[in-house]
């Protein structure tokens, strides 16, 4: 028997509700995942402090100013300079750009291609699935660092070769957790009545499975940001990475950490803060992610 | 009257003796015996034997267990004249039939480690495999005896070298660290590779083990020829590859010293943490850093090209602050710049690059780029190795000062066997960083460095030029040494200038800081020489 509540609600007219605006959901987000919304905030300053670098900083940021070598961090140089007479804060900021550009493009490229191999695995399944999944748990036994360590000492340095280095074994790791949700979408009959039309392996895949698992793809995509941010400035900190001149957080700790922990700290001490600091936003705005699309942890 | 007389003269001379004895300065401590010394060496050993390697990862624990026939002077290792001989009797021969033979006499009480007895036969087999190694099996510094007609030891205490022309690059050469005496038995009876990876000498110190990635060990070697050396019961050689370990060691007091060098900054955050318990020891250093266009690759074919890039590049200023933060320090041109054939600062502000108005040079430089079709600079890659001092940071300096004339360079950096790699087979670079690292100040074969490619075996820009290698061999056979020079600076202006075929950036500066109860080693302008060990003590 139906309580007058519940019909009070089944009996309402729910066109009559006025539509929220983004904003208020934008609220109702922050409200219900503040640590999400935080992360997010701290993404997006990231993101506009690497879009308009040339803006908001003072200095070259390759320019030698032999003038002003280990400057401590006051109202000039507000982190301090470097061995080189360079403004940290500057490379701070240009060194933004790198760790995003080589995060972006490592984790979209890495995780796409773990989506379409994932998917086409499970599509096909039988033999090439048990083959292919074989190769992807070779590639997963190797740590991260170990794996992208192999990349670059087969390719070499640079900022090109450290993406390569970074989203081959990602790929892997995306192509897995992506082939589970795509087992699933196989055995459902839309995908049995596409194939009984006759349509190409590849319409499938692209137009009904990979639209079906993107909430996979999309957590493992941000997922991959923080690790690829932080496995960037590892290759640089293991000088593997991008090289001098070339502002990179990675490498900026390099530089300073050996000589001038003691003497000149801010050398070493603002990269490794800004390393941890994007690290942890990304890997909460993950988490976020995650949360908001995964419809096991949706309930809450 | 005379017995007052007597009183006051000898009361005089007593004071006067010591005063003599309290101005004069401190006479140095009598070595003391025992203890073992541990340091720190930041490189690998890829084989133990001295004939084929170059690196000081090998020179610094595999040394102390060899003699050489003549070694510079431990007491004066700055000296690019002061050698003796040890093993010899009498010391280092003169040379007779116009100085093209030198005649050593071989003292008969030395014995290797495993008992034997040297004689001529064992340093003329050494010799032979120097100078002249049967095929298949490889001589680094053959080179360096181009000038040696024949080895001949007539009995067991004669050794005799006949030289094609008189030269002073020979005795140097016989000098360098690297010339292992092998036993002629064990050459004979193991074959020539046998020494790569075992040993048996006549050094102050017997091999006792190596644990490869961790020590290498040595015990005092008690028929030592040196009456009363070796002073330490041993010495233990850690490897240590990062350079903040090797300053941990050293400020932990886990290791007493490191023989290749430390940045300012490291000892001056030694010294500040130590004090008196440091002792700094500093020289220039026969090794400079260069720059190496790549002749085969457009558009470093083009002598304006490569001229600009040496115009641009400001020495004087470099030196002033580079010499804070790296291993660098003195300007020079081809020639170890405390040498007497070495240019003047007069001579080198003469020389391209080395202009002292560095916005003349600049203008110059951007004049040049202009003629060869640049007029708005081009992109290259400038290739470099991957250790930071100094190779990174004067990369990281070249770049900026290229930046001034409008080059966009961007830096490739390799680890050390892939950057050899690159420059001696690959050879598929524009610009790279190189270095020419010497032992024993010799500069007539040390310029050999700047000879067409297919006479030396370290050129890697891939030029020949055959003006340069008559001059060369003309300075090698020219006795008088004012000639020499004349010929030198023909040599230097047209090497880093006219055609700026490849060009010397700074020359490194050595700093050794060490705990100050090591004593009796003292530094040399190479991190090659003068690690025998057998006058080092502790005074503890």
């Amino acid at each position: 028997m139906a309580s007058p509540s519940d019909l009070a609600v089944s009996e309402m007219d729910f066109d009559a509700l006025p539509e929220r605006s983004w904003v208020d959901k934008m609220k109702d987000t922050a409200r219900k995942k503040p640590l999400g919304a935080v992360s997010a905030c701290a993404v997006f300053v990231m993101i506009l402090l690497a879009a308009l670098a040339n803006v908001i900083t003072f200095y070259d940021p390759v320019q030698n100013a032999f003038d002003s070598m280990h400057v401590a961090p006051g109202a000039a140089h507000w982190f301090g300079t470097d061995q080189f007479g360079r403004d940290i804060f500057t490379r701070i900021v240009f060194g933004a750009r790198t760790a995003l550009f080589v995060g972006f493009s490592a984790s979209i490229l890495g995780s796409t291609a773990g989506l379409i191999l994932g998917v086409g695995s499970a599509y096909f399944g039988g033999r090439f699935d048990l083959i292919f999944q074989r190769f992807m748990d070779i590639f997963i036994s190797f740590p991260l660092i170990i794996m992208a360590l192999s990349v670059v000492s087969i390719f070499g340095t640079g900022t090109q070769n450290v993406i390569l280095a970074i989203t081959i074994p990602l790929i892997p790791r995306c192509a897995r957790v992506v082939r589970s949700s795509a087992l699933a979408i196989r055995e459902i009959p839309y995908v049995d009545a596409a194939r009984a039309l006759g349509f190409a392996h590849i319409r499938i895949i692209f137009r009904h499975m990979i639209p079906n698992v993107m909430a996979p793809y999309l957590i493992m995509l941000t997922a991959f940001l923080g690790q690829a941010i932080l496995l960037e400035a590892s290759l640089s900190y293991l000088g593997l990475g991008v090289q001098e001149p070339t502002p990179a957080w990675g490498l900026m700790l390099q530089g300073g950490a050996e000589e001038y922990a003691e003497s000149a700290p801010w050398i070493p001490v603002f990269p490794g803060l800004a390393i941890s600091a994007a690290v942890f936003a990304f890997n909460l705005f993950g988490d976020a992610v995650r949360d908001t699309l995964d419809p096991r942890l949706r309930s809450e | 009257m005379w017995n007052t007389r007597l009183k006051t003269l000898v009361v005089g001379a007593a004071l006067l003796a010591l005063a003599v004895w309290s101005f004069a300065p401190p006479a140095e401590a009598a070595p003391k015996k025992g203890g073992t010394l541990k340091f720190v060496v930041g490189s690998k050993i890829p084989s133990y034997d001295g004939h084929i390697e170059s690196t000081f990862g090998m020179i610094h624990p595999i040394r102390p267990f060899y003699s050489l026939l003549i070694r510079v002077n431990p007491d004066n290792p700055a000296s690019p004249t002061d050698f003796e001989c040890k093993v010899c009797e009498g010391g280092i021969p003169q040379p007779t039939e116009g100085h093209t033979k030198y005649t050593f006499k071989i003292r008969g009480d030395i014995t290797f480690h495993n008992g034997q007895k040297l004689t001529s036969a064992d340093v003329k087999a050494t010799y032979d495999k120097i100078i002249s190694p049967p095929k298949g099996i490889e001589s680094n510094r053959k080179a360096f005896f181009s000038m040696v007609k024949s080895v001949t030891a007539p009995d067991p205490k004669t050794l005799v070298f006949k030289l094609k022309y008189p030269t002073g690059a020979f005795v140097p050469a016989l000098a360098l660290p690297y010339n292992f005496i092998y036993s002629k038995a064990d050459l004979d009876k193991h074959g020539y590779k046998w020494h790569q990876k075992n040993v048996n000498g006549t050094g102050a110190f017997r091999f006792v083990q190596h644990q490869p990635g961790a020590f290498v060990e040595g015990k005092r070697y008690e028929k030592y020829h040196h009456k009363g050396k070796p002073h330490l019961d041993g010495y233990r050689a850690i490897s240590a590859p990062k350079m903040a370990i090797r300053l941990q060691a050293i400020r932990g007091d886990r290791a007493a010293i490191e023989f290749r060098g430390f940045p300012p900054k490291a000892r001056d955050d030694l010294k500040k943490a130590l004090g008196d318990k440091l002792t700094v020891q500093e020289s220039d250093w026969n090794c400079n850093l260069m720059v190496t266009p790549n002749h085969k690759r457009k558009p470093f074919d083009d002598a304006r090209v490569r001229r600009a890039l040496t115009l641009a590049i400001d020495r004087w200023g470099g030196s002033k602050y580079l010499s804070r933060i790296a291993i660098v320090k003195t300007v020079g041109g081809v020639v170890f710049p405390k040498h007497p054939l070495a240019a003047t600062k007069e001579e080198l502000t003469k020389i391209a690059g080395y202009w002292p108005d560095i916005n003349k040079s600049r203008a110059e430089a951007k004049r040049l780029l202009k003629e060869a079709g640049y007029p708005n600079g081009f992109e290259f890659t400038l290739h470099n190795r991957g250790v930071d001092q100094p190779y990174k940071v004067v990369g990281t300096w070249v770049i900026d000062q290229w930046r001034k004339i409008g080059l966009k360079v961007k830096q490739w950096v390799q680890p050390s066997g892939p950057f050899y790699a690159t420059l001696r087979k690959k050879k598929n670079f524009d610009v790279s960083i190189d270095f020419n690292c010497q032992s024993v100040i010799n500069p007539l074969v040390d310029v050999s460095k700047f000879i067409s490619d297919d006479k030396a075996g370290n050129q890697y820009a891939q030029y020949q030029d055959r003006q340069l290698d008559k001059w060369f061999q003309e300075m090698n056979k020219e006795p008088d040494v004012k000639k020499q020079r004349a010929i030198m600076r023909k040599y230097e202006k047209r090497a880093l200038d006219e055609m700026a075929h490849q060009f010397v950036t700074l020359w490194w500066y050595k700093i050794n800081p060490h705990r100050s109860y090591v004593k009796g080693w003292k530094i040399a302008p190479s991190h090659y020489l003068n690690q025998h060990l057998d006058n080092v003590w502790i005074d503890q």
